[in-house]
């Protein structure tokens, strides 16, 4: 565990860089971004965390089986969405001209318009959230294998 | 079709994954080795980016977009799948080499190797 | 079932994708809930896999487009390529998936009891379901980059099961060996694939093969491929991570891992004669992968005979019988666009593919009777055991069976196979008919060797009190020597029912292309 200043600091700023995160998730589809860079960037916060704290404390907060479950509940959301296009084929875009994000997109240079894209930005979502718990689950086996401890199972 | 002039990028991709054979084929510290898949797939993903480049292309996006070429956004969709990819690879590699380093107290491939035959 | 049937392809990815993910919610309930998702996803997915099987007989290729407004739709309208990504199941796919459904749901049902001391099995049920997918995705996809997609997913989700027996560190090396292969070959995969974007502006593997020119590029891009899947399926000077991986794995896992080299070469077939199909140098390639396909043979099964551990005995002699397919199809690709494909190309390549199902099922039969054997007595090592026969007596006449059908001992089907490779192959060139007949003998006597010490002899004292495995493992190994027993009676159906179409879809592909492109020029 570090210095208590290294811990209030990185208490006041694992928010921006989770509200940093959720925005490059939310603009998946208008900017550079999506659920996989998004989750990354939140990952880098619980990377902080593991640096200031240590590996066990964080490991009471997160625990592995939840982030099991959050991960496999992001796939399935994605697999849902896909799944709800079957009646046309997989992965047939459902939303397309509907109020939620259903849009159709001006071509050529625009602004950009959050609601467009269909079912892509709640893919992004899905994305996110398996991201999120995979690499969080992923980085603190390493650190918890490295200081000699195990994740329970 | 324009590439990059010079063909630098290709250059360098091609060197990074040269570079990363010799390593792969020659070094025996397990660290080593998974270094040497590192820099191949990034070499492969440097290729793939040079590949979609046009010359004084923007990003294929079209929000606040300056008007001009754009480069090629199919090849930035493969390296991006790539690197997750490797993500998953080099985090898997990383704990099989720290349990073997458990069982047998070194990194070295030749040491470790008991299952010669 | 009319709508059912036209989702199907992508169906057989996505429904084990989604039990993966599944079983880690449902898991929780209690070992009934997962075993029953586990055993109720593959036997739905391999009913399906059957019905496409039926359906594809009937009506010809077929193409799915993801996220089109119709599965057919490959080309939007206004445009003359396609942009999506496109699922193509032909003869040779479908093939191929009928062999993984049938061994992945023996591997599964096998598992329940094989693992069932260790811990994490819902992780090791996830990573299964994973595999599988993977696998399906390698053979039904029309597109070279979902190719190494589905490659790595298959790739990853087996190198972590192999490692899963983590307490020891033998299984942590092996593991290590098959990822460091499995990630090197999708990396040269990928380049393969980046190269033949730059050229061609698609990933497309029916529009590629209609546009490819067979320039120094695609030379380079074809090295690639044909080496990266032949380190994946061990080929010779390839082959040593091969025996490490698969002997640490448990049972059920190399028995799959089989057919994801299984996988493997299909991918290499379909590179050869699909994407480069028009354009392939046939007779220097075909005489490469026979050179190289004979040394692998040969080499084999000279490795296996003195081998003590039982499992990796098996696994040389699983590289040895890969030798045998890709001679097969190596003689059908050296005789490609020649008058003598008729005469004998066509037989020898039937035959090669004949031999992989043969192949894909006795040698997990194998595997599996040599799991049941470390299921037993706890150790691997051939020298230590003895007189099993008296207690194991399914596993034994399971074993025999397996035996017999790998060593080609007529009327079983592993002699089907091989004299119909021995035939053809002889009026190409007869001295790989007669390494071939070596090594068939050098494996009969291998096994029967191993049979002796493991099988044979008087009881053991420390193995007196021990019973017959469970089960579900004799569950599973009998599913696969039902199939050798269906494929021994009825050799002949089973080569105008699934090979000839198979090897013909190899062959005509123009078909393949025409599939996707439609009647455009």
């Amino acid at each position: 565990m570090l210095s208590k200043i290294v811990r209030t600091t990185a208490n006041q700023l694992i928010v921006f860089i989770l509200i940093f995160g959720l925005y490059v998730i939310a603009h998946g589809q208008l900017t550079p971004g999506g659920g996989f860079q998004g989750g990354a960037v939140i990952v880098s916060g619980v990377v902080m965390l593991l640096v200031a704290f240590n590996a066990k404390e964080l490991k009471k907060s997160l625990r592995e089986s939840g982030l099991s479950i959050m991960e496999s509940t992001g796939a399935l959301i994605f697999a849902a969405l896909a799944f709800a296009g079957i009646a046309t084929t997989f992965f047939y875009n459902v939303l397309v001209g509907t109020p939620i994000f259903g849009h159709v997109p001006p071509t050529g240079a625009n602004p950009g318009d959050v609601w467009t894209g269909g079912v892509v930005p709640l893919m992004n979502w899905a994305v996110g959230i398996k991201v999120v718990a995979g690499l969080s689950a992923v980085v603190l086996a390493m650190a918890l294998f490295s200081s000699g401890e195990e994740m329970e199972e | 079709m324009d590439y990059m002039p010079l063909n630098f990028p290709f250059l360098a991709a091609a060197l990074l994954i040269g570079i990363a054979f010799f390593i792969i084929i020659f070094k025996r510290n397990l660290i080593k080795l998974i270094m040497g898949i590192a820099m191949m797939a990034s070499g492969v993903n440097l290729f793939l980016v040079a590949l979609g480049y046009r010359v004084g292309g923007n990003a294929p996006i079209y929000t606040n977009v300056p008007p001009g070429p754009m480069v090629l956004p199919v090849p930035q969709a493969l390296t991006l799948t790539s690197i997750v990819i490797s993500v998953a690879v080099l985090a898997l590699m990383l704990t099989m080499v720290i349990r073997i380093y458990r069982h047998t107290g070194s990194l070295d491939s030749e040491k470790s190797r008991r299952m010669k035959g | 079932m009319a709508s059912l049937l036209a989702q199907a392809p992508i169906l057989i990815i996505a429904i084990p994708l989604v039990a993966a993910f599944l079983t880690p919610l449902i898991g929780m309930r209690g070992d009934k809930a997962r075993k029953a998702l586990v055993v109720g996803s593959l036997a739905f997915t391999a009913f399906l896999v059957f019905a496409l099987a039926r359906d594809i007989s009937i009506t010809g290729i077929r193409v799915y487009t993801l996220g089109a407004t119709a599965p057919g739709l490959t080309e939007p309208t206004g445009f003359m390529f396609p942009v999506r990504i496109i699922l193509e199941v032909d003869g040779m796919s479908i093939f191929f998936g009928i062999i993984w459904a049938i061994v992945s749901l023996a591997a599964a049902i096998y598992s329940f009891s094989h693992i069932a001391s260790e811990t994490g099995q819902i992780r090791f049920f996830t990573l299964l379901l994973l595999m599988v997918a993977g696998g399906f995705g390698m053979m039904l996809t029309g597109d070279l980059f979902n190719l190494f997609v589905f490659l790595e997913i298959a790739s990853i989700a087996g190198g972590a099961l192999i490692g899963f027996r983590n307490r020891f560190g033998d299984t942590q090396e092996g593991a290590f060996k098959y990822i460091v292969v499995s990630a090197v070959a999708g990396l040269m995969v990928l380049l393969g694939t980046g190269i033949l974007y730059a050229q061609y502006n698609s990933l497309n593997m029916a529009f590629l093969a209609q546009a490819i020119q067979y320039t120094t590029l695609d030379k380079i891009a074809l090295a690639l491929f044909l080496i990266a899947f032949a380190m994946k399926t061990g080929m010779v000077p390839l082959h040593l991570w091969f025996p490490d991986a698969y002997s640490v794995a448990p049972a059920s896992i190399t028995g799959m891992l089989v057919i994801t080299s299984h996988a493997c070469m299909y991918a290499a077939f379909r590179v050869c004669f699909t994407l480069y199909g028009g354009v392939i140098d046939g007779l220097v390639v075909g005489w490469i992968i026979i050179i190289l396909g004979l040394l692998t043979m040969f080499v084999g099964v000279t490795m296996a005979v003195y081998q003590k551990d039982v499992m990796r005995f098996m696994s040389y002699h699983a590289i040895s019988q890969l030798g045998y397919m890709w001679v097969g199809v190596g003689v059908g690709l050296a005789v490609l666009g020649t008058p003598a494909l008729l005469a004998y190309g066509r037989d020898a390549m039937t035959g090669g593919i004949f031999h992989i199902l043969n192949h894909a099922m006795y040698k997990p039969l194998l595997f599996f009777t040599g799991g049941a054997l470390f299921y037993y007595t706890g150790t691997r090592d051939l020298a230590k055991m003895g007189g099993l026969a008296h207690k194991m007596k399914w596993t034994t006449v399971l074993y025999i069976i397996g035996t017999l059908s790998i060593s080609g001992i007529p009327p079983l089907n592993g002699f089907s196979s091989k004299i119909l490779i021995y035939e053809s192959v002889f009026r190409f060139n007869p001295i790989l008919t007669i390494v071939g007949i070596i090594v068939s003998i050098l494996t009969l006597a291998s096994f029967t060797k191993a049979f002796h010490s493991a099988f044979m002899g008087a009881e053991l004292p420390e193995y007196k009190g021990g019973k017959e495995v469970p089960k579900s493992m004799i569950i599973g190994m009998v599913i696969l020597a039902a199939g050798i027993v269906l494929i021994t009676l009825f050799p002949s159906l089973i080569v105008s029912w699934a090979l000839h179409p198979a090897a013909d879809a190899l062959i005509d592909h123009g078909a393949y292309i025409n599939a996707v492109m439609g009647a455009v020029p």
